[in-house]
C-alpha cells in the first residue's frame, strides 16, 4: 500500500517540477517584461530603471534566475511581486484561500447533486423523467460558462436578491459572527451557482451513463433477487460498482471547477487567484504568474491524488494489483 | 400431487426499435403454461431468443410479465405488492449463466456469502461465518477462498460459489438459467453432479433452462420445448426426446450429438 502512495506521491511532485519549469520558460519567452512599461514613462529616469532591473536580477540567465526562484520557493516566499512589492507567497495564500472557498464548496455541492440526481436518471432510463434531465443537462452544457455568469449577474442586478461582486459587504468587520457567515454566503451564492451549472451538466451525464451501464448486470439482479430494496439497491450496489470512473471524473472535475472558477471570479470580481492572475498577466509580474501556475497544478494534482486514494479505497481489486506487483 | 409452481397464460411484450427508428413490439413470451412438482426438475429448452431467459426473470420475480399469472404456494406472486414480492425473491433463486458477471467483483467470498444471510437477519457475525462455511462445504469448495475475490476463482468455483449463495437462502425453486453452458466438460459434469445431490438432500425443485438437450436428459423430469416464446411441445423428459413430435424439437435433438450417442456417463443418481 505505501509503495502505491509514494509512486503516486513521486508522480505528483514530477509533475509539479515538471510544470514550474515550463511555466518559466514560457513567461521567460513571451515578449516584453515589468520594467518595459515604467521606461516608457518619461518621468523615469534610465538610470532608475537599470538599477531596478539589476535589483532585481531580471538580466541574469534563466537557470540562475530557476535556482534563486527555487531557493526562494523554500523559504517560502515564491518569488517577489514588482508590482506589490512584497514577496508572492503571502499575496498568493490570501486569494488562493478565496479561491478554494469557491472551488471546494462548488465541488462538494455539484457531486452531492449530481449523484442522487444521476442515480435517479438512471433509475428512470428511457422515460419522460430521463428524458427531461437530459435535455436540461444538454441545454446547460451548450451554454458557455461566460455567458451563464453574465446571465446571473443580470438576474442580481434586477432583482437585487445577490450582491453583484465582492467577498464582503463594506461594513463587513463590525457585524457579528452569524451576520458575518450570512454575508458571506450571500456574496458566495452566485459564483457558486454560475459554477454549479457549468459543472453539473457534464456530472450528472456521467453518473446517469455509468450507473445506467451496472445496473443490468447480472450480480445486481441476483442481488435484487435475494430481496433487497430498490433502495439499497441503487446505492450500496450500483453505484459502488459504478464508481470507479466516477472518481475519476472526480479527480479531473477539481481541475475543471478551477479553471472554472478563474473565469468567474474576474467576472463577478470575487477576490481570488483568477483576477489577481490576470493583473498579473497583463503586469507582465513574472513571480506572481508562476505562482498561480504552480497553485493551479498543485490543487490538479492534489485532485488526481484524492481520486487514486479513493479508487485504492474503493475497489479491492486495484489493491490485489498493486500489492502483486 | 399439489404443483408448487403453476404458471398461467404467461405474455410479455417488450418495446423495441427497430432499424427504421420506429418502435415495435416483441413477443418474448406468448401463453406460457406450465406446472412444476415440488423435488422434480423441469427442462425448459430451446434455440437462443426463444423467451427462456424472459422466463426465468418473470418466474424469479425480477420482471413484470404482461399478462398472465405465477401461482407458488396458493397466490399469484404477479399481483402482489412489491414489499410482498420482496419477501418472495428469496424463495425462488436464479442461476446465471455466467458466473463471473453474476458475483459482484468487488466482494471478497466471505462478503458474498454473508450478504443473503445479512438480509435474512437475525443471525450473529460469527454465526454468519459458521454457515458461511458449512455452504462452501456443502457445494465442494474449500473454506480457504473466502478472502479471494470473484476474479481470482476459476469458472467452475464461481458457478459453486454463485450456487451456495443461492442456497444460503434456504430457497424452494432454484432456476438455472443456462447455469452449465458457460462451463467446461467435466466441470460441467461435476456441478450437474452436485445439482442432482442438493436436490436429493434438500428436496429442492429446479427450473433448468438450456439448449444442451443431452443435459436436459440427464437432470430433468420434465421438458417444456419453446419457441418464438411459446411452448410447442412439453412433457416427461425420455418421451419428448425419443419422439418428438414438433419440427423445432427435432431439431434440438438432432443438434445434440451426445443424445444420439446415449449412454453417458451416470451422473449420481
Amino acid at each position: 500500500m505505501m509503495r502505491y502512495f509514494l509512486r503516486r506521491l513521486a508522480h505528483a511532485f514530477l509533475l509539479i517540477f515538471g510544470v514550474s519549469i515550463l511555466a518559466f520558460l514560457f513567461t521567460t519567452l513571451a515578449p516584453g517584461n515589468y520594467f518595459d512599461e515604467i521606461r516608457l514613462n518619461p518621468q523615469i529616469a534610465p538610470e532608475t530603471v537599470a538599477a531596478l532591473r539589476a535589483q532585481y536580477q531580471i538580466d541574469r540567465p534563466l537557470p540562475l534566475r530557476y535556482a534563486s526562484w527555487v531557493n526562494s520557493l523554500i523559504h517560502g516566499e515564491m518569488g517577489f511581486s514588482f508590482a506589490y512589492n512584497s514577496p508572492v507567497a503571502p499575496l498568493l495564500l490570501v486569494r488562493a484561500r478565496n479561491t478554494l472557498l469557491l472551488t471546494i464548496t462548488a465541488t462538494v455541492l455539484a457531486w452531492g447533486i449530481a449523484l442522487p440526481l444521476g442515480v435517479w436518471s438512471a433509475e428512470r432510463l428511457g422515460q419522460l423523467s430521463d428524458r427531461m434531465i437530459t435535455w436540461g443537462t444538454a441545454a446547460l452544457l451548450v451554454i458557455p460558462d461566460l455567458a451563464l455568469a453574465l446571465g446571473l449577474l443580470v438576474l442580481a442586478v434586477r432583482t437585487g436578491w445577490f450582491p453583484t461582486g465582492g467577498m464582503a459587504s463594506v461594513d463587513f468587520e463590525n457585524f457579528t459572527l452569524l451576520h458575518k457567515l450570512k454575508d458571506l454566503a450571500l456574496h458566495m451564492a452566485l459564483p457558486i451557482l454560475a459554477l454549479l451549472l457549468s459543472a453539473l451538466p457534464l456530472l450528472v451525464r456521467h453518473v446517469r451513463a455509468a450507473v445506467a451501464e451496472v445496473l443490468g448486470a447480472p450480480f445486481l439482479l441476483a442481488a435484487q433477487g435475494h430481496g433487497i430494496s430498490k433502495r439499497t439497491l441503487l446505492y450500496r450496489y450500483a453505484l459502488p460498482a459504478a464508481a470507479n470512473p466516477l472518481i475519476s471524473l472526480f479527480g479531473f472535475s477539481v481541475g475543471a471547477l478551477l479553471s472554472g472558477s478563474l473565469l468567474i471570479e474576474v467576472v463577478m470580481s470575487w477576490p481570488g487567484i483568477g483576477p489577481f492572475l490576470l493583473e498579473a498577466i497583463l503586469a507582465r509580474d513574472l513571480y506572481v504568474v508562476i505562482g498561480g501556475v504552480l497553485f493551479s497544478t498543485v490543487f490538479l494534482v492534489a485532485g488526481n491524488f484524492i481520486a487514486d486514494a479513493l479508487l485504492y479505497w474503493a475497489d479491492p481489486r486495484i489493491r490485489t494489483e498493486s500489492g502483486s506487483q | 400431487m399439489q404443483p408448487l409452481l403453476r404458471v398461467e397464460n404467461l405474455a410479455k411484450r417488450y418495446a423495441r426499435r427497430n432499424a427504421a427508428g420506429g418502435r415495435e413490439d416483441v413477443l418474448a413470451l406468448d401463453g406460457v403454461s406450465f406446472e412444476i412438482v415440488p423435488g422434480t426438475t423441469l427442462a425448459v429448452v430451446g434455440e437462443s431468443g426463444s423467451g427462456k431467459s424472459t422466463l426465468a426473470l418473470c418466474l424469479a420475480c425480477l420482471e413484470d410479465p404482461t399478462s398472465g399469472s405465477v401461482w407458488y404456494e396458493g397466490k399469484d406472486i404477479i399481483k402482489l405488492a412489491e414489499k410482498e414480492r420482496r419477501k418472495i425473491r428469496p424463495q425462488i433463486q436464479l442461476i446465471f449463466q455466467d458466473p463471473a458477471n453474476s458475483l459482484n467483483p468487488r466482494w471478497k467470498v466471505l462478503e458474498i456469502l454473508r450478504e443473503p444471510l445479512v438480509l435474512r437477519g437475525g443471525i450473529s457475525r460469527e454465526e454468519m461465518k459458521e454457515r458461511a462455511y458449512s455452504l462452501l462445504g456443502r457445494v465442494g469448495l474449500s473454506v480457504e477462498i473466502t478472502e479471494r475475490l470473484p476474479g481470482e476463482l476459476s469458472g467452475g468455483q464461481r458457478q459453486r460459489l454463485a450456487i451456495a449463495r443461492a442456497l444460503a437462502l434456504e430457497p424452494k425453486v432454484l432456476i438455472l438459467d443456462e447455469a452449465l453452458s458457460a462451463l467446461d466438460c467435466s466441470v460441467q459434469a461435476q456441478i450437474a453432479n452436485l445439482l442432482v445431490e442438493l436436490q436429493s438432500s434438500l428436496r429442492m425443485t429446479y427450473v433448468f433452462i438450456t439448449h444442451d438437450l443431452g443435459m436436459a436428459e440427464h437432470v430433468a423430469d420434465e421438458i417444456v420445448v419453446m419457441n418464438d416464446g411459446r411452448i410447442v411441445e412439453q412433457g416427461r423428459v425420455e418421451e419428448v426426446l425419443r419422439q418428438p413430435r414438433q419440427e423445432i424439437t427435432r431439431r434440438l435433438v438432432a443438434a445434440a450429438p451426445r443424445l444420439a450417442r446415449v449412454p453417458m456417463a451416470p451422473i449420481g443418481r
